[in-house]
Order: C-alpha cells, then structure tokens, then sequence
C-alpha cells in the first residue's frame, strides 16, 4: 500500500501567501478543514431546530391539552389553535425530530464533520483525496437540509410517518396529511442526503486507504481513523439500499405501483393495488437503519477513544482489540436489521436468527467498555470538559445498552416493542452516546478547527447541565415503556379510562421528563454562546494544548492549504505512547523516531 | 398582549443571560491567564468529586424510580405466555442492572479515584491478552444463556396452537377495531378487500357479498353506471382535471368489477357457510378465562399493531398479509380488579403501530369473563350470526344471482 503521499509536489510554502476569494474560501470551499466546520455548522443548526421541535411536542406530552403560548407563538393558530397542538403536528414534529437528529446531526454532523477534519490531518495527508467531491458532498447536504426544513412549511404538513416512514401510511396521502407534499419532500431531501454520504463516505475511503503519509500503517493509524473507516465502509454498502427502498416508495407514490401496497380501502377508496408487502419496505430500510445506528456511534466511539486516551494519559487499553472490535461490529451490524421487526409479521424462525446474530454484538460491546474502563484504571486523569463528555459518553453506552439486551431478545421484545422503552433505549444508546461524542470532538479539537479555545468553565457548567438533563430526560422513560406505553401517542390520558395506576404514572413521569427536556435545551445554550464567541474572542491555542501524539497537533495553528508548509511528516510510532517508561515527557508524538532499543508497543 | 408581554420579557432576560454570560467569560479568562488548556487541580478534583457524586445520585435516582414505578404501571400478567415471559423478562433485569451498576460504578470510581496527582505518574498499560479474554469470554457465557432460555421461550410463543384453540380475528383500520368470532364451527369464513361495503364491512366472501358487491360496484351511487352517465352527459363541461380524476376512477372500478366477475366465477358456494355463522363484535373484546386464542389479524388501510400490554402479547396488522399470534388468559377482569384494587380497571387493546393522526384514540376495551359467563355471552351472540344481522334472506343455498351477465356486457363495452 502506497503511504507516500502523492500529493506533496507542487505544494509549496508560498502557496498560502496568495490571497484567496471569499467565495472560494468560504462558501465554495474544496479544503477539508473549511468543509469539516461548514458540516459542524450546518449540523449544530438543524440540532438546534430538531431540538425546538421536540420541546415543542414535550409540552403536548407534559401538559396535554393545556393551552401553551410558546406552542402558538412557534405553529401559529393552523398547527396550534389556542395554543393546543394539532395531532396530526404532533406527528410531523415526532418525525422531522426523528430524521433530523438521526440523519442530518448525527451522520451529517458527526462523520461529516469529522471525517473531514481528522482524516487528513491525522493521517499526513494535504486534503482528501477530491477535494471537489468533498466539496459536492457538504452542498448536497445544505441543499438536503434546506428542503427538510422547507417541508416543514408546506400547507398539508411535513411527512408525519414516524422517522421510518413507513408504507403504507406513507404512501397513502388519504391515510394522514403529511403524506402528501410533505412527504414527497422528505423522500427529494433523503434522496439528495444519500448522495451527499456516499460521495462523502467514497472520498473518505479512498483517503485513508491511499494517502497516509510515510510510516502511517494501518495498525499505526489513530483510533478515529478506524472508526471513520468502518463508517464509511458500512455507509457505502447501507446507503443504497435505502435509495432504492425510497425509490420504490416514489414509484408506488406517483407511478401506481404496487411494491409496498396490497388490498387496501382508504379514506373510501378501494385501490386496485396487489401483491406489494410493506415488510419489504421495512427490510430495506432496516438494512440500513441498522447499520445506520453504528454509522452514529462509530464515529462517537472513535473519538472518545482518542480523548479518553490523551487525558488519561496513557496508552488506550487493547488497541488491537479496539480495532477488532470495531471491524466486528461493523460486520455484525449489517445482519441484524430483522430485530426490528420481530412482530410485523416476519417468520418467527427468521427472528430467532436475528436472536442471536444481534446478541453478539453485545460481546465486542463488551470488550468496548471494559478497554475504557481499563485505559481509565491507574490513569493520571486531566478532566477537560471533552474528557467530561468522553466519560460521559461511556456510562450512557453501558446504560442504553444493557436494555438493548431485552429489546434484541424476541420473546421479551413482544411486549416492549415500540413503546417508551424503546425510545429509552435509543435515546440513550445512540442519540445520547452519539451526542456526547460530538460534544467531546468539539471541545477537543475547537483549538484545530478555529485556533482558539473555548471557555473550560462554560464547558463544565455545559456539560453538568446536559448530563443531568438529559439522563432527566431518557431514564424515566424506561418506566413509562414498562407500563406498557406505546411511543407515537399523542396523549396518554385515556389511560384514565381503562387504568388509573399507570395513568398516574404516566402523568407524574411525563412532566418530570419534559421539565428535564426544557432545562437540557436550555442548557445548550452555554454551549452556543460558548462555542460562537469563541470562535472569535476565545483565547489564542497554543500548538499542542492537550499534549497529544497525534499529527493534527504538529501543524501549524494558523490553517493553510495544505495543512503542512514544507513536507509532510513521518510516522514513527503508534498514537498512543502515554507515560511511556524512561519517555523524558508523558507523551511522544508519533513524529518521533523510536530510541535505540525502544520497542514500539 | 400577554403574549407579547411575554416574549418581551423573554427576550430581555436572554439579552441579561448573555451579557451575563459575557461577563464570567471575561472574568474567567482573566482569571485563568487565558491558560484554557491548563486545567487547574482545583478544577480536576471538583469535577472528579462530582462525577462520584453523581454516580450516587444517578444510583439513587434509578432505585427511587424502580420502587415507585417498576411494577406499578403493567401489574402482573393476565395470560399463560405472559407469565413465562415476565419471569424471563425479570431474570434479564437481573442481569442487566448487576452489570450496570458495576460498570457504572467502576467507570465513576476510576474517575475519581485516578484524577490526576502531581507527581503520580499514570501506569503504562498497553495490553494484557488474558484481560481480552476474559471479557470476551464472560460476556459470551452470559449471553449463550440468555439467548437459549430467550429462544425456548420464542419458540413457545410463536408456536402453533391446540386444536381447541378458539380463532378470533382483528380486524383495523383507522382509528378502531373490530372482532370476529368464528362461530359455531369455529372457522373463521374468508374474506376479500374488494367485498367490503356498508352491510359487509369486514368484507366476508359468500355468494350473496359477491353479488352485493357486483350490484353495488355497477349500480350504486358512485358505481360504474352512474360514472358512464356522468361522462356521457353532453350538457356537462368537465374541466381537465375533473375530467381525468373521473376517467381515473371509473377505469379503476371497471377493473375492480372484473376482478369481482372472476371471483364469482371460482367461487365455491359451500365456502359460505363458515362466514355466515360469524359473529361480528364491536367495542369490547369478551374472552375466557383459561380459553386459549388463535388471533387472526388483518388490516384495512395502514399498517397497525394490536398490542394487549396486560397479556403481553403485540402483533402488526397489514395491509395484504395474514399475520397472528395466541394467547391464554388467565384472570378474569374481576379478579385483576380486585389485584389491582381499581374498581374501574380494564383490559386493553391498543394500536400501537403509527397509523395517522387520531392513532392514540385507536383502542378496544376487553372483558375476560370466567367459563360460565363467556358461555352465557356467547349463545346471546349466537343468536345474531353475521348472517342473521345482514342477510337474513339469504338461503342456505347461494340466492339467485342478479343479472350479471348483462352488467358485464355493458363493462366490456367501455
């Protein structure tokens, strides 16, 4: 494999003395550093407007049917007269949150974000491998974003599915408003969402494989390396599956089709559609969807494995079966999408296959956590608030995913299935974990992407505020999903109708939950006015502020093009040579030859 | 105006919030030399300390949750399957809190207990090949275990029923449900989608639906006839598209109705009986105590998902697809009220598969009744046969059919 990177000719030092246009600069960038804060940006805004709507449907849940003026204020007397939600609002909003915070903040936002920024840098790279395709991979996704967000404005609502979208209630706009304009947005913004992480995910692939600098093998390659490469190895292989899954949904849309319809009077109307099966839609999507979780998470794990192991200040425990363990769940994930459908009427024997592949991944789960935890035994620990994050994100890894355990256990997940033990479940696993990870990248490499440093006291109240509010948020829920509570209702107060013990329950737990939700988003905030004015008041970085090994810290602080002015650096050593015995600092850069003698690791 | 107050008033605390977020920042930048990489030991064992303490916090937040509210929302389970599979649920749970209170609590000790000390340098611990195993191992034990028993149990509750199964379907569309009871012969008859009309609304398949349908489909008010005279009609201007809209339904129905034409060509009149003896229920589900159930289910529109939490017992409904599931209850109603000291408890049955807007209202009351009472509710139902309450006329023999063979004629025309 050709380390050497073929780029370096004709990158010279003068290169980044000529002045360069805006629009090339800012907008229209091909450079990995700019694209990589661009994907941080857009991300960090469509996590903003996915949060809104989720506080927004909290409050129907915490107070349903009260009058609230923040509910008019933002839908307006169509969506919310009186103040009062609409249900069928309700829907749109549980959805757009839904595809929003899974699609565009946390595959966009996390992979996109740091794929970018890390991959060259990391790797001794001047820019990824096509700088134009990177460049067309961020503007699809703007250009994806935008019609999501346009969706949301269209008269008969935006899809109103559910995130998964199921057909028939997608396909049908008699079944449910949203399924009109609203949907055919949202299947144009997903197809167009594809696009952009497949040219994405390619150009990150052929980066890694093709432009490691001299001395980077692939066993020498940081953790967040590996992870972004198993990532976009499954995006690759997954994507298409649901392009062709909404594909299909189009056809059966706007070309009377029949692949996911059958027999079906709706809204009075007797359709002459046969032999379609809406559990084809739902294979094709959980081959995605599945992967799609690890898509998330990867890339979180990736980088709290860097973080944990720079300020624990020791070598990340096992990093060959860290390795392993990611190729294995990357592996796993894509034969286990059946789990989520252990009732839509699948073949029960096909389900106790999907038993047993989707219990395995709990073992390099396993070995996961248990090499955290080891790296963190006898650590020297330096607690930055990425650290917090980092920390953080491995209690919620451990707590979403025992009960994952329950829910990939079929005969258990018969009663559990799509109720709030579920959400709990998610929420928790991927949505918390995954976000934590962001949080923890950004914090780290603030001082990369801007050359300054954020503010570490806001960073710490951010990070209390967020722990708190957001396990506030998703820990009861477990219990609302014990009760039997179905996810999707609009209201739960019929319960008093039938059983007043879990009516009670549900009210008690519902407003605790959304009060947790209010003080989490609000929480944010520190983190917003932190992160922006810090961009340009927050102290200068010096070079290498956590005193890291890797070669992202070895360049200049100021970003040129190209990332390094003269040659690109050699690679030595492995990333993690912490509080290495008879090392004069506690760490080495990988930059450094090995001493006489010394052994790698 | 208090709207606007509000929001008035919103805004300027933000604009205070920021100012005054400004200010800390400054003050803590001076404060800290702008030395935001160097964190200070101060701030290392506040946040250790913290994190312990929210360890504990955390703990005791989820033992206060698990006494309040751990069992108090599902009460025990109302049926057979169910209480196998509360006690393998309860067996997981073991498993899962031991490891999450002894990951959770190693992950924040280390954290506090490994913070750094000057002068305590960190170990150098790359790797140790038995540690790897051994968490490998473990784990793969405990889940061999768990996915056996888990499996056993699957395969029980997925598995055929006895011949003395009693066979009920769900039926759904949005937003209700409907049951059916196979009747005396407990067969329950077929159906088709393309029979359903007013006095058919489960779309059961005998001669006289057929014929019904056919009729209905040809003659009724938006039938076949009515479109051809609506588009036939010279005095009428149809704009374009009205006009395409219109053409779109009548060829659509003309397809229909020859679908229905082939149907009761094939159709094999001794079917009938085992749809006439149904018994269409609305509104409340009666079932018997120790009686177990075949559920047959159907959808009519969209995807749902009938979900009967207190037996525990969840299954989709789809559009085009015969799905199933079984279950035994075995307490009745009065006696889950009396366990649940709620006077006014019930079973339920709920939707719980997105389905549109008024998804949530989408449920049915069910009645366990003990043998005695089931069997007294049943020969009152007896008595009021889907035949009875739609087609008294209807012979044993199929009735004479309408003159069809003209009505084709007029369809093959078009």
């Amino acid at each position: 494999m050709a380390s050497h990177d073929a780029h370096a000719h004709g990158h010279h030092e003068d290169h980044h003395h000529h002045e360069e246009h805006f629009i090339s600069k800012y907008i229209f960038s091909q450079d990995h550093k700019m694209i990589g804060k661009q994907f941080l940006l857009t991300a960090v805004f469509m996590g903003l407007v996915a949060m809104m709507l989720s506080i927004l449907f909290r409050i129907q849940l915490g107070w349903p049917g009260e009058s609230s003026d923040i509910l008019s204020f933002f839908l307006g007397e169509k969506w919310a007269p009186n103040g009062v939600l609409k249900e069928d609002m309700y829907l749109g909003l549980v959805t757009i949150h839904g595809t929003i915070m899974v699609f565009f903040l946390l595959t966009g936002g996390l992979s996109g974000t740091f794929s970018n920024i890390l991959i060259p840098l990391q790797l001794g790279a001047r820019d990824m491998a096509s700088g134009f395709l990177n460049m067309l991979s961020y503007w699809f996704f703007a250009l994806s974003s935008i019609i999501m967000l346009v969706s949301l404005f269209v008269e008969s609502g935006p899809a109103m599915a559910g995130w998964t979208v199921y057909p028939p209630l997608s396909a049908l706009p008699q079944a449910v408003s949203g399924s009109g304009l609203g949907m055919t947005l949202w299947l144009v913004s997903m197809a167009i969402f594809i696009a952009s992480s497949l040219i994405g995910s390619l150009n990150y692939i052929v980066t890694i494989i093709n432009l490691r600098t001299k001395g980077m093998t692939m066993t020498r390659m940081p953790l967040t390396i590996w992870a972004f490469f198993v990532t976009a190895i499954l995006g690759v292989l997954s994507f298409p599956v649901l392009l062709s899954a909404a594909l299909l949904l189009i056809m059966d849309r706007t070309m009377g089709t029949s692949f996911y319809l059958s027999d079906i009077i709706v809204g009075g109307e007797m359709l002459t559609n046969h032999g379609g099966s809406p559990i084809l839609y739902q294979h094709l999507f959980w081959f995605l969807g599945h992967p799609e979780v690890y898509i998330v998470l990867l890339p979180a794990l990736g980088l709290s494995s860097e973080i944990i192991a720079t300020n624990s200040r020791k070598p990340i425990f096992g990093y060959k079966a860290m390795i392993g363990s990611i190729l294995a769940i990357g592996f796993l994930s894509f034969i286990v999408w059946g789990h989520h459908m252990f009732v839509t009427g699948m073949n029960p024997f096909l389900g106790s296959v999907f038993v047993f592949t989707t219990l395995l991944i709990a073992i390099p789960s396993a070995v996961k956590v248990f090499n955290y935890l080891t790296t963190l035994w006898k650590g020297s620990l330096v607690l930055t608030p990425a650290m917090l994050f980092a920390i953080g994100l491995v209690s919620t890894f451990i707590t979403g995913g025992v009960t994952g355990i329950i829910l990939a256990d079929s005969a258990l997940d018969i009663m559990l299935h799509d109720t709030y033990f579920v959400v709990a479940h998610f929420h928790i696993v991927m949505g918390m974990s995954a976000v934590f990870g962001m949080f923890a990248g950004v914090y780290h490499w603030f001082p990369k992407m801007f050359g300054r440093m954020l503010n570490t006291r806001l960073g710490y109240a951010h990070f209390w505020v967020t722990l708190i509010g957001a396990y506030g948020v998703f820990f009861p829920m477990h219990f609302v999903g014990l009760a039997g509570a179905p996810r999707r209702y609009y209201d739960y107060s019929s319960y008093s109708e039938f059983d007043n013990n879990s009516f009670e329950l549900m009210v008690d737990l519902n407003e605790i939950i959304t009060t947790f939700a209010i003080i989490a988003a609000v929480g944010q905030v520190l983190f917003l006015f932190n992160f922006f004015y810090s961009i340009f008041r927050g102290p200068k970085a010096p070079q290498n502020p956590w005193n890291s090994t890797t070669l992202e810290w070895t360049t200049p602080v100021e970003h040129i093009h190209g990332n390094w002015p003269g040659e690109l650096p050699t690679v030595h050593r492995w990333p993690y040579d912490y509080s290495k015995p008879g090392a004069s600092q506690d760490f080495i850069p990988q930059t450094t030859p090995l001493e006489d003698g010394e052994e790698e690791h | 105006m208090e709207n606007k107050l509000i929001i008035l008033l919103v805004i300027v605390l933000g604009a205070i919030a920021i100012a005054q977020l400004v200010r800390i920042y400054e003050i803590s930048a001076k404060l800290r030399k702008n030395e935001e990489h160097e964190i200070s030991h101060r701030d290392n064992n506040l946040n250790a300390r913290m994190m312990f303490g929210f360890m504990l916090a955390f703990f005791a937040f989820f033992i206060y949750l698990m006494s309040a509210y751990g069992w108090t929302g599902r009460g025990s389970a109302a049926s057979h399957e169910g209480e196998e599979m509360d006690w393998l649920l309860n067996l997981n749970f073991v498993i899962i809190i031991a490891i999450f209170f002894f990951t959770n609590f190693l992950l924040f000790y280390f954290t506090w207990r490994y913070v750094k000390k000057p002068g305590v340098p960190a170990f150098y611990y790359p790797h140790n090949n038995k540690l790897e195993m051994l968490w490998t191992v473990v784990p793969a034990i405990v889940l061999a275990v768990i996915i056996i028993l888990g499996l056993q149990t699957w395969s029980h509750l997925t598995g055929p029923t006895t011949p003395e199964a009693e066979k009920i379907e769900l039926f759904s569309k949005q937003f209700d449900w409907t049951a059916r009871y196979a009747g005396a012969d407990n067969t329950l008859g077929l159906y088709d989608y393309k029979l359903t009309l007013d006095n058919n609304e489960l779309a059961l398949l005998t001669s006289n639906t057929i014929d019904s349908a056919l009729a209905n489909m040809f003659g009724g008010a938006t039938g076949i006839r009515s479109l051809q005279k609506l588009l036939n009609n010279r005095d009428t201007v149809f704009s374009d598209s009205t006009l395409s809209v219109l053409k779109a339904d009548l060829s659509r129905k003309e397809r229909l109705y020859r679908f229905l034409t082939q149907m009761k060509q094939n159709h094999n009149p001794k079917l009938d009986a085992s749809a006439w003896d149904d018994i269409i229920q609305k509104d409340t589900l009666y079932l018997c105590k120790g009686q177990e159930y075949e559920i047959a289910l159907r959808a009519k529109d969209v995807i749902h998902s009938a979900y009967l939490p207190h037996f525990r017992a969840q299954m989709n409904t789809v559009p085009g697809m015969a799905t199933r599931m079984k279950f035994t209850p075995n307490k009745t109603t009065a006696e889950m009220r009396l366990e649940k000291n709620d006077e006014k408890f019930n079973y339920i049955l709920m939707c719980n598969k997105i389905c549109g807007g008024a998804h949530y209202k989408m449920k049915m009351i069910v009645v366990v009744l003990d043998k005695p009472a089931y069997t007294k509710w049943m020969d009152g139902k007896k008595k009021a046969t889907f035949k009875d309450q739609y087609f008294p006329a209807a012979a044993a023999a199929p009735a004479a059919p309408a003159d069809t063979t003209a009505v084709a004629a007029a369809v093959t025309m078009n």
